[in-house]
């Protein structure tokens, strides 16, 4: 049960083979178990979810199915979940209980899904390895030495070791992307503006999406029918019509043309990856694609865009964290100077002062046109490369992340290595694309992850090029050892 | 040395609309402590805001009004700061793209018009409230006006002098309620006004070092302010001092201005493009469907009131300088039929007046525009005299009735009677022998003074030119 797909689960639940309390309650076990080593979880509330399960299982009695009606979904503490503490991942947020729902946990309760639990992440969503939340780090399941990646690692971590079936992500620079590569998950970001970011805690504006996590392709068809669609409380929301992501699972790949940047082959990638990349290629060759040659040339450049324009709007995005109307507050201070610093001194952690300084720094009089416009107009040059490249293919591959999981402590001396931990998938954000991690094997027992870029608005294609390499190999159905 | 004062003025008005400008939350005034703040308002974490195309609408209105460049492409962007009730720690504003661009606005002061040059009008969200009072040592948040929608009008430094700088404040106060984007109550702070000030050399082309003076709430403040900070300003550089770029705050109680601080303490606001709002598109379209919807505008009305009823141009401009005295005006004269010039005789003198001392707005005029008419009518027609026709309306004033029934009560009917006017003549004539004297002996001053004993004999009533016409035959 616990490796079925969500259309089996959806079916046994419907035929009622097994309740949704009943399938709730097995993860909450599994979660009382395994989540005091794993860490995947910041808040469970069993009698929560259980009420929703009983929910459930009143409109199932009824005959009111739908694909997910009943099953446990885990949601990253970054969105809003009414009545449950949302803390992303940070001590600001401690003893924070949200008064109203994300536009996404919305879809998810009409849906009928329950609610399992609010997972860890990197405070704020700062962090390529989970390791800057509050609440601890996250251990990898395949080899808990290690990350789980970050900043979704929670989620990752938590469908992995078989936690949840499936976990909401928000991907801003690569946050759903990496930790799915690393924990051998299928994760994807959408199109910017496909799902509502209503309700989810602002990292920065222009790049945060929120998108699925889960064991295949297909399953995240299913989780993308429930979080696409146009809110009114986003002003960048896509008004379009709504669209069923499971239409193109079974086309076929023959004549599909896949473009391989030559910088995402080059200095800087793990040999394993690339091997296990290269094979995943192979295999895409055999059913019926072709391969050529593409060049994104302004790749390098997107990291240093990023670390200008992201902090840039987070530094903005957190001054509401002030200690005046809710979250925490510093316990002794002497006047209203004294209680912001001392409150936003405690409150954040160290990366996250890191990005609102630099931030803050890039949007200074006298250093803006030379940081922030310039990494502006850097932006739409990475836009640009897309567009050329999209012209002689129809989707992008390559790896998800430079390298497999690494030990925990391994980065965090060194920011820069980490910020290289999303070379390959910061451009996707700056470009507003949808980007897509799914299994490709393994190199020294570690799952790698193949990326997948596919032009605005190609996901239900993208989904259907996952599902048909899934359909041939089995590197998504592999678990790790000890979860049972 | 002769100095010349700069004035350039920061207007920010609130926007009549429901709601607030980024989110579903009412704009009322004066609810309860933070009832009208909802998630938006509070900035929980993970709200966004959604623009109001109701504020877009008043924006674009008061662009066409002041012949304005309305932006096809304006953008919204963070001015970041931190304040208690500035909750999400930046004010949403436009910087660089504003809606609207460059217009102008024409002032009248004394018989002379001027041109004053609008640089642009953008919208903004107002914050909230800290209050102080009644929280011993601590302070409280009021987030219900935090998102109120403004229109912040900046103008150029036209203006010479405090009167200059008043008129055009008043204008534009006038203006945003004639087209109906903003109530006008100063008192609540709908219209609220920062004046920059400096000072030069008359004859110098360069500006002075400015001080900004914050939130004046009245005209009579704004005056004082000014005219104090000129003052100030002046002295300081006569004495050798220098001027610091500075904001300031006008005491009503001492009628001083004082620095609040400095250039140097002043935040670097960091702006950027809001990246929850994508940029404000407006089309052609659009722009000349709100035209097709716009009322008439004063200097429109102001030609047409010269050209239909003939009135002479300072009066066609008083009259129009609010809508309420035009609307007035327009019922008046059609109810009474007669001479418009009359009606605006009244209309700025008389009835100006006791509105003035008794503060009050021409909606509230307890003469109505009928009664007025009615007022008139007796006037033409020979009834009553001016004089006897301020008493009537006095007493309509005071809500004794319309002019024919008052002067009816208080027998104020003029007397027309040859017969009746002769008798009181004679009697005058008789009683004042003195002054006939004088008179015959060549003192014209003393046929004003035998008029004024036959109108006091006549209790104002005696029909003036015919008193004139009889005394003239007798001392004949």
């Amino acid at each position: 049960m616990i490796h079925a797909s969500l259309k089996d689960l959806a079916a046994a639940l419907a035929a009622k083979k097994i309740s949704s309390v009943e399938l709730t309650q097995l993860y909450l076990d599994r979660i009382e178990r395994l989540n005091p080593d794993i860490n995947a979880y910041i808040t469970v509330d069993a009698e929560k979810s259980l009420a929703q399960a009983r929910a459930a299982d009143e409109r199932i009695a009824k005959g009111e199915t739908g694909p997910l009606t009943g099953v446990p979904i885990a949601q990253k503490d970054i969105f809003c979940a009414k009545d449950w503490i949302t803390t992303c991942g940070s001590k600001m947020l401690g003893n924070f209980v949200a008064p109203y729902d994300a536009h996404i946990v919305e879809q998810f309760n009409r849906a009928g899904a329950v609610n399992l639990g609010k997972t860890n992440m990197d405070e704020f969503a700062m962090g390529s390895s989970n390791e800057t939340s509050y609440f601890g780090k996250v251990k990898n399941p395949w080899d808990r030495e290690r990350v789980p990646g970050g900043s979704s690692g929670g989620s990752a971590a938590a469908v992995a070791a078989r936690l949840a079936p499936a976990a909401t992500g928000t991907d801003t620079g690569g946050s759903i992307r990496q930790p799915a590569s690393l924990c051998g998950l299928s994760g994807l970001k959408p199109t910017y503006g496909v799902c509502s970011r209503y309700g989810m805690i602002a990292f920065a504006s222009s790049l945060d999406q929120a998108g699925p996590m889960a064991k295949s392709a297909e399953d995240l068809a299913l989780m993308m029918n429930v979080m696409a669609g146009f809110d009114q409380r986003d002003s960048t929301s896509l008004q379009r019509e709504n669209e069923d992501y499971t239409r193109d699972l079974d086309k076929p790949l023959a004549g599909l043309k896949i473009g391989l940047p030559k910088e995402y082959f080059a200095e800087g990638l793990d040999a394993g990856v690339a091997q296990a990349v290269q094979e995943a290629i192979d295999q895409y060759r055999k059913l019926g694609a072709e391969t050529v040659e593409i060049s994104l040339p302004n790749t390098r450049l997107s990291i240093p865009v990023y670390y200008v324009l992201a902090p840039a709007e987070a530094s903005s995005n957190l001054s509401r964290f002030d200690g005046v109307r809710y979250g925490y507050r510093a316990p002794e201070y002497t006047d209203l100077l004294d209680m912001y610093s001392k409150t936003r001194a405690q409150g954040f952690g160290a990366e996250v002062k890191r990005r609102i300084m630099i931030g803050t720094y890039v949007l200074s009089a006298g250093y803006y046109d030379a940081y922030y416009l310039k990494a502006q107009k850097i932006r739409r040059l990475i836009a640009q490369d897309f567009e050329e490249a999209f012209k002689h293919c129809d989707v992008i591959m390559g790896p998800a992340a430079p390298g497999t999981a690494f030990k925990v402590g391994e980065k965090t001396s060194d920011p820069v290595q980490m910020y290289l931990e999303d070379l390959y998938t910061i451009a996707v954000n700056l470009a507003g694309l949808p980007g897509m991690s799914i299994p490709a094997g393994f190199s020294n027992g570690l799952p790698v992850g193949l990326q997948i870029i596919g032009n605005y608005f190609s996901e239900s294609r993208m989904l259907g090029i996952g599902h048909a390499f899934q359909q041939a190999t089995d590197w998504h159905t592999k678990a790790p050892a000890g979860i049972e | 040395m002769q100095w010349e004062v700069v004035i350039g003025l920061e207007t920010h008005a609130q926007l009549q609309t429901n709601t607030k400008i980024f989110s579903g939350a009412s704009t009322a005034f004066g609810a309860a402590p933070n009832t009208q703040a909802c998630e938006v308002s509070i900035a929980l974490p993970g709200v966004l805001p959604v623009l109001n195309k109701e504020a877009v609408h008043c924006a674009v209105k008061f662009g066409l009004a002041i012949n304005a460049e309305i932006a096809p492409r304006s953008v919204f962007a963070r001015k970041n700061y931190f304040y208690p009730d500035l909750p999400k720690g930046y004010q949403i504003s436009q910087y660089e793209l504003p809606v609207v661009g460059k217009g102008s606005l024409t002032i009248q002061v004394g018989d002379s018009e001027k041109t004053i040059r609008i640089t642009r009008a953008h919208l903004e969200e107002d914050a909230g409230k800290s209050v102080h009072e009644d929280f011993h040592g601590m302070t409280g948040i009021d987030l219900n006006r935090a998102g109120t929608p403004l229109l912040e009008i900046v103008s150029e430094p036209d203006m010479r002098s405090a009167a200059e700088a008043v008129a055009y404040a008043k204008k534009l106060h006038e203006l945003v309620q004639w087209i109906g984007i903003c109530d006008g109550n100063m008192q609540e702070g709908s219209f609220r006004c920062d004046v920059n000030v400096s000072v030069r050399p008359k004859g110098s082309d360069k500006l002075g070092t400015r001080r900004e003076i914050k939130n004046l709430n009245s005209f009579r403040f704004m005056q004082q302010a000014i005219e104090y900070e000129t003052r100030w300003q002046i002295e300081t550089l006569e004495d050798g001092g220098t001027i610091q770029q500075a904001t300031v705050l006008f005491d009503p109680e001492t009628g001083e201005t004082r620095a609040m601080r400095s250039k140097e303490e002043a935040n670097d606001y960091r702006y950027f493009p809001d990246p929850d709002l994508l940029p404000l598109e407006i089309t052609s379209d659009y722009i000349s469907d709100v035209k097709q919807s716009m009322p008439e505008l004063p200097e429109a009305m102001k030609a047409r009131f010269e050209q239909e009823y003939g009135l002479p141009a300072y009066d066609a401009s008083t009259i129009t300088s609010s809508r309420g005295f035009a609307d007035y005006f327009v019922s008046a004269t059609a109810a009474f039929g007669g001479e418009a010039k009359l009606v605006a005789n009244w209309l700025m003198g008389t009835l100006a007046a006791k509105l003035n001392e008794e503060g009050l707005d021409i909606s509230a005029s307890p003469v109505s525009p009928d009664h007025l008419a009615g007022l008139l009518k007796r006037i033409q027609d020979g009834t009553i005299s001016n004089k006897i026709a301020k008493e009537v309306f006095d007493a309509m004033w005071t809500g004794e009735g319309d002019a024919d029934a008052i002067i009816e009560s208080k027998g104020l009917k003029q007397v027309s009677d040859a017969g009746a006017i002769e008798k009181i003549v004679d009697e005058v004539l008789a009683a004042n022998a003195a002054m006939v004297a004088e008179y015959k002996s060549g003192k014209e001053k003393a046929f004003n003074g035998l008029v004024g004993q036959v109108m006091k004999a006549s209790k104002g009533k005696a029909n003036p030119a015919q008193v004139n016409e009889i005394l003239k035959q007798k001392l004949a």
